[in-house]
């Protein structure tokens, strides 16, 4: 992905319009949701993205799986731009990059039951006829843990972390290889998330998937990613590898997220913070957008965006300590 | 709280609160202790605070309810409460509504109303699930002074074990509607005893080793309405055996106040087990 932006527009609604005929000046809004994002995942590679609610981590993994256009800046899949594909390219791009979504209550038709949930898509791209789906959907939910003798249900019979099954092997029934996987464990208790990482684990040795894995847990991101995006209100502040990102974060905003973490190893800790809270990507502050919570900005981050510099070997940072101080 | 709705009710046990009996207190007793001996804070703040009154309204309501004083008085008193809280400029906050805070400044706004009459115990539900990690940690900074300040008891209500090692002294865990181990944090979450609370500490994917298995707790929590006979959590125990399926297991009494319901708690002096052992 190169220089992807997303910026959402609410147009002036029909009270706005008639106050602005009175002479009143009402402008649309804009989100600026995603801006200017440069990301690329390597086949086989699972990318952790990190970022607290509304920072924007969200809109960019439906734009990597194709569900929002880009206002601007292209995604490319296997090196080629979506949009100067061929329609049958585009068609075969967008069924590789396939999106598991947070809440499999509401992303799962409650009127369908599993084995057409599952077999929809296979059938509609004509990967499977339709006489043999009842196999097809047995098999896949076999890879996904759950008894084929279930298929026949419908959602509501399922128990949270079936639920989640279920969505996991709606995405793997086309075939993908990169799953774009947004907080699919978040409402899961401990013990059920356990069960589905280690599926998502295994998934990816068997199928050689690469994943996209957006959540706004550490501790997951830790123990799932090979590399750690972070975002903060819709810009990449740090990308590392986990492992080293985890020893040493090096953005200010990093390192508060990491200290903010509860562990088990930290008894009758005195929590401490960040001062404020992530302001309104409607009107994001000038320079650094973190500066305000930063408890290292100087003069420079107010009026200065810092840009994205690599700091050592696959590492990158956007501060500007890294690069001549705040002064 | 004594807000269980009916057909649920308290069918036998005793609730002792400084050493007065809350089970059978009529309507009227418990009204004068909720909200004021004991308050609640819930997980989700949009859903307990009305969202069509402003907040001193709610806020001079939860002091009204208990005693008697000026309605200046209450304001300034539910002032106090927010400022405590950390909220800026509270002098106007209070005519805001409800939707006009973000969600870590709601659940600050219901804290505050959970402090106005000084309580002697707080019970807060989840209050932190819904948040990010950083409101979280304000959160639960503030909860900490605040209750250490004003010496109120705290129980904390929650799914997430890295959060109790961080705030509680004490620590009970629950299955199926039972209380299976309670004793010291430092205890429990560094040699369990019971193999729920192991298993526990071993799905959290913070604590186990990148890109490896984690050790998971195989199959799911029963319906509390077909429990199965015996110990409740044997279906899905590794160490199970015949009498665990058949009798449920009384609680034993650890030293260092520590209990376990379980036929074969692990030893927790002669065989460490838990996180210390990696």
């Amino acid at each position: 992905m190169q220089g992807i932006s997303k910026r959402f527009t609410t147009p002036v609604d029909l009270a706005g319009r008639l106050a602005n005929l009175l002479g009143a000046n009402h402008q649309p809004q804009t989100v600026h949701a995603v801006s200017d994002v440069n990301l690329a995942v390597i086949p086989g590679e699972v990318v952790g993205l990190v970022g607290e609610s509304g920072c924007g981590k969200s809109t960019l993994g439906r734009m990597v799986a194709g569900i929002y256009e880009p206002t601007e800046g292209k995604i490319s899949y296997q090196g080629k731009d979506m949009r100067l594909m061929t329609q049958t390219e585009a068609r075969q791009a967008s069924l590789s990059v396939q999106m598991i979504f947070q809440d499999p209550m509401s992303s799962l038709n409650p009127r369908m039951r599993v084995i057409d949930i599952v077999s929809e898509a296979p059938v509609y791209h004509g990967i499977i006829e339709s006489a043999e789906r009842g196999d097809y959907v047995a098999t896949i939910l076999k890879k996904v843990g759950l008894d084929p003798v279930f298929m026949q249900r419908y959602p509501h019979q399922f128990s949270g972390g079936q639920r989640a099954r279920i969505g996991i092997a709606r995405a793997l029934a086309v075939n993908p290889k990169f799953l774009v996987c947004d907080e699919s464990v978040a409402a899961l208790d401990v013990s059920i998330q356990a069960q589905v990482l280690n599926l998502f684990m295994l998934l990816r040795q068997e199928l050689n998937l690469t994943y996209l894995f957006i959540s706004h847990d550490l501790g997951v991101v830790r123990h799932l990613s090979d590399r750690v995006v972070i975002m903060y209100l819709g810009c990449v502040v740090e990308t590392a590898p986990a492992a080293e990102l985890f020893d040493a974060p090096n953005h200010p905003y990093s390192q508060a997220l990491l200290e903010n973490v509860p562990t088990l190893k930290l008894r009758h800790k005195r929590f401490s913070s960040i001062k404020g809270e992530i302001p309104s990507p409607m009107n994001p502050p000038t320079g650094c957008h973190f500066h305000p919570r930063c408890p290292k900005a100087g003069p420079r981050c107010s009026v200065e965006q810092p840009v994205l510099r690599p700091i050592s070997t696959g590492r990158q940072s956007a501060c500007h300590l890294n690069d001549g101080g705040v002064g | 709280m004594g807000l269980v709705d009916p057909p649920g009710r308290i069918v036998s046990g005793s609730i002792k609160l400084g050493g007065k009996e809350l089970v059978g207190l009529d309507d009227q007793g418990m009204r004068a202790i909720r909200g004021k001996e004991i308050s609640m804070i819930f997980q989700d703040p949009m859903m307990t605070l009305n969202p069509v009154l402003r907040i001193d309204t709610q806020m001079i309501e939860a002091i009204d309810a208990h005693e008697k004083t000026s309605k200046k008085a209450a304001l300034a008193r539910a002032q106090q409460a927010l400022e405590k809280v950390g909220i800026p400029a509270a002098a106007d906050r209070l005519k805001a509504y409800p939707h006009q805070f973000s969600g870590g400044m709601r659940q600050r706004v219901a804290i505050a109303i959970a402090l106005l009459n000084n309580p002697s115990l707080i019970i807060a539900d989840e209050p932190t699930t819904a948040l990010d990690v950083t409101i979280q940690s304000q959160i639960l900074a503030k909860m900490q002074e605040l209750c250490a300040d004003s010496g109120t008891a705290l129980i904390w209500i929650t799914h997430d074990l890295t959060v109790v090692a961080g705030l509680a002294h004490r620590v009970a865990v629950m299955y199926a509607g039972r209380l299976v181990e309670t004793g010291f944090v430092d205890d429990v979450l560094d040699h369990p005893l019971h193999p729920y609370t192991r298993g526990l500490l071993r799905s959290l994917p913070s604590e186990g080793i990148p890109g490896q298995p984690l050790e998971q707790i195989p199959g799911m929590t029963p319906s509390l309405g077909r429990l199965p006979p015996g110990c409740a959590f044997a279906p899905r125990c590794r160490n199970a055996t015949e009498i665990c399926h058949r009798s449920s297991p009384e609680g034993t009494v650890f030293p260092n106040q520590r209990l376990a319901r379980c036929h074969h708690p692990f030893d927790s002096v002669a065989q460490p087990v838990g996180l210390t052992e990696r």
